[in-house]
C-alpha cells in the first residue's frame, strides 16, 4: 500500500481516522482518569489519616 | 397469631387500594397527564389523519411510560417515611409477598386505568377501531411489567434526595424493549399484519418481571432500610 | 478453606498486588495493540466487499467485546460483594463502570462511523445496536445510583443490585444478530469451526481483543486502587501504603 492510499484508505478515510483517533482518546482518558482517581483517593486518605492523628 | 402469605397478601393489597383512594388527587395525576400528552401530540402537529395513525402507537406508550414514571415515586415513600416500610420488612410476613401486593395495587390504580381510558385517546389519534382490542392488550401487558420495573427503581431510590430523577435514569434503560415490543404490537395491529409476535414477547416480558422482580425489589428495599 | 482467599482479596493485598501487576498489563497491552493496529493498518489486505473501511473492526469489535465484558464483569463483582459481603469486590465493581461505559461509547461511536459509509446512515434502531445504547444508559445508571446515598456501603450494594437486573441485556446484545433480522452483521469470530475471516486479517485482529483486554486489566488494576483506598481509609494498613 502506497503512502496516499494510507492515508486516504481508499476514499473511506474520513471515516477510518477519526475512528482510531476517537479510540485512541479513549484509551488515553482511561489511563488518564484512572491516574488521576488514584491520586484523588491517596489525598483524601492522607487528609483523613493527618485528621485522625491530630485529634489523638 | 400468624396469618398465611394468601392471607397477608389480600389485606396488603386491600390496604394500598384503600389508601389510594383516600388520596384521589394522586391518584388522578397520571391518568390526566396521559391524556394531556396524548392530546399535545395531534393539537401541536396538524398532520394529517394518516400520518397520526402512524405516530400512534409510539405517542400512547411514550405518554403510559411517563405517566406510569409520575405514580411511581409514591409506591414506596410514604411509607419510607413514616416507618410502616421497616414494619413490614420485619413483619416475618415475606417481604416479596407485601411487595406483590403493592405493586399489583400500583398497576390496578394506574396502569389499569390507562387501559380502560386508551380507547378515547386512541380515537383522538385516528387509530381504527379494530386495532383497538390489541392495543389495550398490550398497554395492559406492558403496564403490568413497567409497574414491576418502577417498583425495582422505586426500591432502589427510596429515600433518595433527588430520587425521582434517579428512579426516572434507571427505570428508562430497562423499559426501553418494552416500549419497542409495545408499539410494535399495537403498531400492526393498526396496520393490519400479525401483531401475535410482539404480543408473545410482551407476554413473556410480563412473566419473566412478575417471577423475577419481586425478589430485586425485596432485596432493594431491604438495602434501603439496613 | 477459604482463607487463602481472603487474605488473597483483602484490601492491602490487593493494593499491593494491582500496583506491581498495571505496568506489565500496561506494557504488554501496548505491544498487542501496537502490533494489532499497525498490522490491521498496513498489512493485511483491503476487504473484497468494503474496502478499507472494514479495518475499523479493529477498534470497534474489540471495544465492543469489552463493554459486554466489562459489564458482565461489574454485574458479577456486585453479586459477590452482595452475597458474600465482601467490601473488595465492590471495589472491583465500581472500578469497572467507567471504563465499560467508555469502551460502550467507543464501540457505539466506531461503528456509527462504520454504517455511514456501510449501511448509509450514522445509526439505525436495529437490534443490537439499540440494546448497546440501553447498556450505556445502563451504565449511567449504575454509575449514578452509587454516589446518591450517604453511607457508601448503602451505594455499593444498590448499585451492585442495580446491575444484576441489568445484566439480562448482555446476552440480549450479543444475541441480537441471531434472533433478529439485523443490520448488522454476524459474529465473525466468535464462530465454532472456521472464523469468517482471513488469517491475514484474523491476527491483528486477535491481537487487539488481546490487547485491548490487557488493557482493561491495566486500567482496572489503577482504578481499583483508588477505590480500595477510598473505602478502607481509616485502616492502619493506609498509613504504611502511602508512605512513598
Amino acid at each position: 500500500m502506497n503512502h496516499s492510499d494510507f492515508w486516504s484508505m481508499g476514499a473511506y478515510g474520513r471515516y477510518v481516522w477519526p475512528c482510531f483517533g476517537f479510540a485512541a482518546m479513549v484509551l488515553g482518558w482511561n489511563l488518564w482518569s484512572a491516574q488521576r482517581h488514584l491520586a484523588h483517593a491517596r489525598l483524601r486518605a492522607q487528609r483523613a489519616l493527618a485528621m485522625a492523628e491530630s485529634e489523638t | 397469631m400468624s396469618i398465611g402469605p394468601g392471607e397477608a397478601f389480600s389485606l396488603m393489597l386491600r390496604r394500598e387500594l384503600a389508601l389510594s383512594f383516600r388520596r384521589r388527587d394522586q391518584l388522578l395525576q397520571p391518568l390526566v397527564f396521559f391524556l394531556i400528552v396524548t392530546t399535545l401530540f395531534p393539537l401541536s402537529l396538524s398532520v394529517q389523519l394518516s400520518l397520526l395513525r402512524e405516530m400512534a402507537p409510539g405517542v400512547l406508550w411514550v405518554a403510559a411510560l411517563l405517566a406510569s414514571l409520575l405514580s411511581l415515586d409514591a409506591l414506596f415513600k410514604n411509607d419510607a417515611e413514616d416507618g410502616t416500610l421497616e414494619q413490614l420488612a420485619l413483619s416475618g410476613q415475606g417481604l416479596t409477598v407485601l411487595v406483590m401486593a403493592k405493586t399489583l395495587a400500583h398497576w390496578l390504580v394506574s396502569g389499569a386505568a390507562l387501559v380502560l381510558v386508551s380507547p378515547v385517546v386512541a380515537e383522538a389519534l385516528a387509530v381504527p377501531t379494530e386495532a383497538f382490542p390489541v392495543m389495550m392488550l398490550s398497554l395492559a401487558l406492558g403496564t403490568l411489567t413497567l409497574s414491576w420495573l418502577g417498583a425495582i427503581g422505586a426500591g432502589l431510590t427510596v429515600g433518595l434526595k433527588r430520587g425521582n430523577v434517579l428512579l426516572s435514569l434507571v427505570v428508562l434503560p430497562l423499559a426501553m424493549p418494552l416500549l419497542i415490543f409495545g408499539a410494535a404490537a399495537t403498531d400492526r395491529a393498526i396496520s393490519g399484519t400479525n401483531p401475535a409476535g410482539a404480543l408473545y414477547l410482551l407476554g413473556a416480558l410480563c412473566v419473566l418481571t412478575w417471577t423475577l422482580a419481586p425478589f430485586a425489589v425485596s432485596a432493594a428495599l431491604r438495602i434501603t432500610l439496613e | 478453606m477459604w482463607t487463602w482467599f481472603y487474605r488473597l482479596a483483602s484490601p492491602p493485598n490487593v493494593y499491593r498486588v494491582t500496583g506491581s501487576l498495571a505496568p506489565w498489563f500496561l506494557t504488554l497491552a501496548a505491544l498487542a495493540i501496537g502490533y494489532g493496529t499497525i498490522a490491521g493498518l498496513v498489512f493485511a489486505p483491503p476487504d473484497y466487499q468494503q474496502g478499507d473501511a472494514f479495518r475499523i473492526i479493529y477498534v470497534h469489535a474489540p471495544s465492543a467485546w469489552l463493554s459486554l465484558m466489562s459489564y458482565t464483569t461489574m454485574a458479577v463483582a456486585g453479586a459477590i460483594g452482595l452475597i458474600w459481603r465482601i467490601k473488595v469486590a465492590h471495589a472491583v465493581s465500581a472500578a469497572v463502570a467507567p471504563i465499560g461505559a467508555s469502551f460502550t461509547l467507543l464501540a457505539l461511536v466506531t461503528g456509527s462511523l462504520w454504517g455511514r459509509p456501510m449501511w448509509g446512515t450514522y445509526w439505525a434502531w436495529d437490534p443490537r445496536l439499540t440494546s448497546e445504547l440501553i447498556l450505556l444508559f445502563l451504565y449511567f445508571g449504575v454509575m449514578s445510583l452509587r454516589p446518591a446515598f450517604e453511607d457508601p456501603g448503602r451505594g455499593d450494594r444498590a448499585a451492585a443490585l442495580l446491575g444484576i437486573v441489568g445484566v439480562i441485556n448482555v446476552p440480549i446484545i450479543h444475541y441480537s444478530v441471531l434472533w433478529w433480522n439485523s443490520l448488522h452483521q454476524g459474529a465473525t469470530v466468535a464462530k465454532l469451526g472456521k472464523p469468517a475471516i482471513d488469517s491475514s486479517m484474523l491476527w491483528p485482529l486477535l491481537s487487539n481483543f488481546l490487547g485491548f483486554m490487557l488493557f482493561f486489566g491495566a486500567v482496572l488494576c489503577l482504578r481499583l486502587r483508588g477505590e480500595v483506598l477510598n473505602r478502607e481509609r481509616q485502616a492502619t494498613w493506609v498509613r504504611e501504603a502511602l508512605k512513598p
